[in-house]
């Protein structure tokens, strides 16, 4: 179905099962512990051996000598995986750096060696005898340091322009009554989901199939086939539950490749889990940005002019973290500039993290916006209205297909009590807590990938739904069935979904925020299939016919959808694909951030006592699930704001605080009140679900809008996050 | 995990004796630190002795009008206790200011003085570390240290002790009560339980080899104001940044250990004469001679704020 004008009338819009908040159809599977995450499939491969991944204990250099014998010899042990034995391998379209290092070392604890044991102690236990003596050879892993190196890369899909120009900046800048020119900084995060990544392998002759934990199965199946050297058609991809992603599972990682060359090695299945002390350096992570932004405005707050230039770093061959893309759509302004640059360093690969660009580059704008309304004297609400825009400010021919931004800030300003805030910094006490509000604008843009679905009806009249969309704890599981339901005019009960397998038709996926929206306009455009095939079989004219309750109707005759098929299954397949309405208007999803933060006044301990985001994101296919996103994505923000930071040791090249006691992460304790309103919205031009992303706008400007309740509480103006109190405990007033 | 050998033991002065004869032997009780070092092999024993058994599990009142807390008592139960809570608040608020509620209910007061840093280089078994690899180097001297210690440190180490409960102890005046591998008792003050890192950073309290903790003792209680103020990046389940124990009475003398600072429960006796005179005079005084690393010198500042709010809090 190619969805090239904007939606009208269509089932969906009948709201008996799409956009209700139903419980997950997948929960008792989950709360029962019977949902088979990748290390879990017992039941369907028996005997399994057990890896143990090796990572390399430099940063950058050789491996000079690598002595397995003693490990080799060790109790139950089957087969050991490096690259010298590996044989010939290739490195996937979606990595940067090679999975299994060596003999050259590329970043620390880059894998290089997998150890196959009966059992997993067994490997443990052999993997630490082990012997690798490396020749280090410097390298640059400092991004403060590397900066005045770094280059305008080659501009590409995902980045866009590198640099853009609209207007005279720099004169309009110069000529501003009121500037603020400030340089802000976010460090390497890491996604630090729950589940590590985990993959089970097993060959049949030529054929593997792989158990994994991974976001997007049609790029796991290329690049495994490609990096193993062999036909994709041999490569079988199954993820049907995924403990946590956020980006941390789009790409094939090593657990995938050593799995599947552990299996081969020792002739049966081999499971591998990437251990947590692993996860910060093998895998990818979000890079650290240095971000300047000038805003200039007029007094009456007007934004005359506006820059935004981002610095990052990545490995050799890797890619900018985008970091100035919000600031192309977000706020209206005559004159305008962003650059982005990147510099090579030699940590490990850093690649998407939820909301990548946005996440950062809201937590540095949005304090920017926050300084240049104190100066101009305006609330912050208000000069954030001040300059909305309702065209694309790059390309006013260009509307937007629906923004509010405007109604959500309004909208959580009146909920939150926004006018009980003193505009004053540090006046506000509550025992021994400075008590301060902050908000933040929220922006994410909506992406419209193609995607596919099979959809199959059984003589009982039950619906099937197949697709390789994930659920990678988003709940994709609830509104694909709710889909199907709708637009067969069946209860949720009887329809049944399975994802995450290769064998089913390519979806978007899970990330960017794109996964509901275009996953269920998939099922949407497979489900028209169906009915016009179930129409035609019973004699309706498929454009009249209504599909409810279980029956096909037109006029006085109907009959029930589970006739069509009496005489075996009626299977629909298709994929929705997109014509240039994303192109014609520009398609974002937006919000406002409100936080309540309460510092010590001797410590300097800042902690959140309330939270809440206003939300304009298309159709909301599931309130419940959707809400659930947006809480998550808000806890994950206040981790930015207060405490996420891989800490890089810049002498030996790595990320130190690798596991989840040295990376902190927000605890229930840090998280007391969170409230979510979304905005009634439809958005016709971006689907026939009429819906948009929703997981990712919850995380971007949140950070922003605690930093700016800090230093409304405080005085203190933090630039560089996290907000740790060693940053500002010295710029506290004295202690009575 | 290497494969060790497992018994459990029958008495307190047996497996004293046991550990001493057995090359590689380690006690288990809680587990609650020791398996996660065996599963990351920084601990490798060859032999565990499991102590769960020797009924050291209950908490006595002494003749001279103190506590005597079996080894065994778990971390739950010794906040929970009546005359703690009552005569010794400021142990049961350090307690409960520590690791998790699953956590507490496993781990025992002869472990948590015992449990060892959370210095990252420690945890990583690649890097050199004095502690865990003697005579390897250290590599958190000069690499990211924002959590660890700033006072007794030596050129081979700067880890902290992450003991909440042993901060408290130490402001407490407890002492330690062992039995040694020949059967012997003995009673060590908290004061000189655990050792500065020194150039042997890897031996940690003053325990012989073999040498079981059986009980700690509180002496008669003091009365005053206890205070227990843990201050670190989130708001439960994380170490301290710094910790502050103290014991204060309402003439302005007081009993004061700091965590998070150092490699054992820092007090300085002779530094508490300055308290009434504020908290600027006392932290001075504490923390003298501290060499803090670029990382975490915001700690003298800290312990100076934290102190004085501590002080502020026992006058209010």
């Amino acid at each position: 179905m190619k969805f090239d004008r904007p939606a009208t009338q269509n089932p969906i819009d009948r709201l008996k099962v799409v956009g209700q908040p139903l419980d997950r159809i997948d929960g008792p599977l989950k709360t029962t512990g019977t949902a088979p995450y990748a290390y879990e499939h017992h039941d369907v491969v028996a005997d399994a051996a057990y890896g143990w991944t090796i990572g390399a204990g430099i940063a950058i250099g050789r491996i000079t000598r690598m002595d397995l014998a003693e490990a080799e010899r060790a109790p139950g042990v089957i087969a050991i995986v490096t690259a010298d034995n590996a044989g010939l391998l290739g490195k996937g379209d979606h990595n940067t750096v090679r999975l299994l290092g060596g003999p050259d070392v590329q970043h620390y604890h880059q894998a290089v060696a997998l150890v196959i044991a009966e059992s997993f102690e067994q490997a443990r236990a052999a993997a630490g005898l082990v012997k690798i003596d490396y020749a280090a050879e410097p390298g640059v892993f400092d991004l403060t340091a590397a900066k005045g190196s770094a280059i305008a890369p080659e501009p590409n899909e995902l980045t866009g322009p590198v640099d853009t120009r609209i207007g005279d900046f720099a004169a309009a800048f110069a000529e501003a009554p009121v500037t603020l020119d400030a340089t802000y900084t976010t460090p390497d995060h890491s996604h630090a989901m729950m589940e590590p990544h985990a993959t089970l392998a097993a060959w049949e002759g030529d054929r593997l199939t792989v158990w994994t934990s991974n976001q997007m199965i049609a790029w796991a199946t290329a690049d495994l086939a490609k990096t193993l050297g062999i036909a994709p058609e041999n490569v079988r991809v199954v993820s049907p539950f995924i403990g946590g992603g956020f980006g941390g599972k789009l790409f094939l990682r090593a657990d995938v490749l050593l799995a599947a060359l552990g299996a081969r090695a020792a002739r049966r299945p081999v499971k591998v889990a990437l251990q947590r002390p692993l996860i910060a350096n093998n895998t990818t992570h979000r890079p650290a940005t240095i971000q300047r932004i000038r805003i200039g405005a007029r007094r009456d707050g007007t934004i005359t002019a506006i820059g935004h230039e981002s610095w990052s770093g990545d490995q050799p061959g890797g890619g900018l973290e985008t970091a100035v893309s919000q600031t192309r759509l977000l706020y209206a302004g005559a004159n305008r500039m962003t650059a982005m640059r990147l510099a090579e360093l030699h940590l490990p690969e850093g690649n998407a993290m939820r909301a990548p660009g946005e996440a950062p580059g809201m937590m540095a704008l949005e304090i920017a916006m926050d300084e240049v309304a104190e100066k101009l004297e305006i609330d912050p609400v208000e000069f954030r209205i001040i300059n909305d825009t309702s065209v694309d400010p790059e390309n006013p021919e260009r509307p937007f297909s629906a923004r509010a931004l405007a109604e959500c800030l309004r909208q959580g300003a009146e909920r939150f009590g926004w006018n009980r805030r003193d505009p004053r910094p540090g006046r506000t006490r509550d025992g021994r807590w400075l008590i301060g509000m902050g908000v933040a604008a929220a922006f994410r843009n909506n992406l419209l990938i193609t995607s596919g679905a099979r959809v199959r009806l059984d003589g009982t009249g039950q619906v099937t739904v197949e697709t390789d969309m994930t659920d990678i704890g988003t709940g994709s599981y609830t509104i694909i069935a709710q889909t199907a339901a709708e637009m067969m005019g069946v209860p949720v009960e009887r329809v049944t979904v399975r994802l995450g397998d290769s064998d089913f038709p390519v979806s978007a996926g899970s990330g960017g925020q794109f996964g509901a929206n275009n996953s269920t306009a998939g099922v949407y455009a497979a489900c028209v299939k169906l009915r016009e095939e179930i129409a035609r079989r019973l004699g309706f004219n498929s454009e009249a016919a209504e599909f409810e309750n279980g029956e096909v109707r037109s006029g006085n005759r109907a009959m029930p959808i589970a006739a069509a098929a009496a005489e075996g299954d009626i299977v629909a397949e298709d994929k929705i694909e997109y014509g240039d309405l994303s192109e014609r208007y520009q398609q974002s999803t937006f919000g406002g951030h409100f936080v309540e933060v309460g510092v010590d006044i001797a410590t300097g301990e800042a902690r959140i006592r309330r939270m809440l985001a206003v939300c304009a994101a298309g159709r909301i296919l599931n309130p419940k699930s959707a809400r659930s996103q947006v809480i998550g994505a808000m806890t994950m923000g206040a981790g930015a704001a207060l405490m996420e930071e891989l800490a890089v040791d810049t002498r030996r090249g790595f990320f130190v605080n690798h596991d989840l006691a040295g990376y902190e992460v927000p605890v229930h304790a840090d998280i007391p009140h969170q409230d979510v309103i979304f905005v009634d919205e439809t958005d016709p031009m971006s689907s026939p679900m009429k819906a948009k992303g929703v997981g990712e706008l919850g995380i971007c400007g949140v950070a922003a809008a605690v930093a700016n309740a800090v230093y409304n509480a405080t005085g203190v103006r933090v630039r560089d996050y996290p907000i740790t109190l060693d940053k500002y405990l010295d710029r506290l007033p004295d202690v009575a | 995990m290497t494969p060790f050998t497992y018994e459990r033991a029958g008495s307190p002065a047996e497996a004293a004796a046991a550990a001493a004869r057995t090359p590689g032997a380690r006690f288990i009780a809680g587990g609650t630190n020791l398996l996660d070092l065996m599963k990351l092999q920084i601990e490798t024993p060859a032999h565990l002795i499991d102590v769960n058994g020797l009924a050291l599990d209950t908490i006595e009142a002494t003749k001279d009008g103190g506590l005597r807390i079996g080894a065994l008592v778990r971390n739950t139960a010794l906040a929970a206790d009546r005359r703690v809570r009552r005569d010794y608040a400021l142990l049961s608020r350090a307690l409960l200011a520590g690791a998790s509620g699953q956590l507490r209910n496993k781990a025992t007061t002869a472990g948590n003085l015992l449990q060892r840093t959370r210095c990252p280089y420690f945890y990583d078994t690649v890097q050199p570390c004095n502690k865990r690899r003697p005579g390897s180097g250290c590599a958190a001297i000069g690499g990211v240290s924002r959590q660890l210690a700033i006072i007794g440190t030596s050129e081979a180490c700067i880890a902290t002790h992450p003991s909440d409960m042993a901060v408290a102890l130490r402001a407490l005046d407890a002492s330690v009560e062992t039995v040694q591998a020949d059967g012997a008792p003995r009673r060590i003050p908290l004061a000189e339980f655990h050792r500065l890192p020194g150039d042997t950073p890897h031996i940690e309290t003053v325990l012989e080899p073999g040498e079981l903790i059986t009980a700690v003792r509180l002496p008669k209680p003091v009365g005053g104001r206890h205070i227990y103020r843990k201050v670190r990046d989130r708001a439960s389940y994380a170490f301290a940044l710094v910790s502050i124990g103290a014991i204060l009475h309402e003439d302005g003398s007081g009993q004061v250990a700091l965590g998070g600072v150092a490699h054992k429960p820092w007090r300085v006796e002779a530094a508490e004469a300055e308290l009434p005179r504020g908290a600027k005079a006392a932290a001075e005084q504490i923390l003298a001679g501290a060499r803090p690393s670029r990382d975490n010198a915001f700690k003298i500042t800290l312990v100076e704020r934290t102190l004085a709010a501590v002080l502020a809090e026992a006058r209010g």
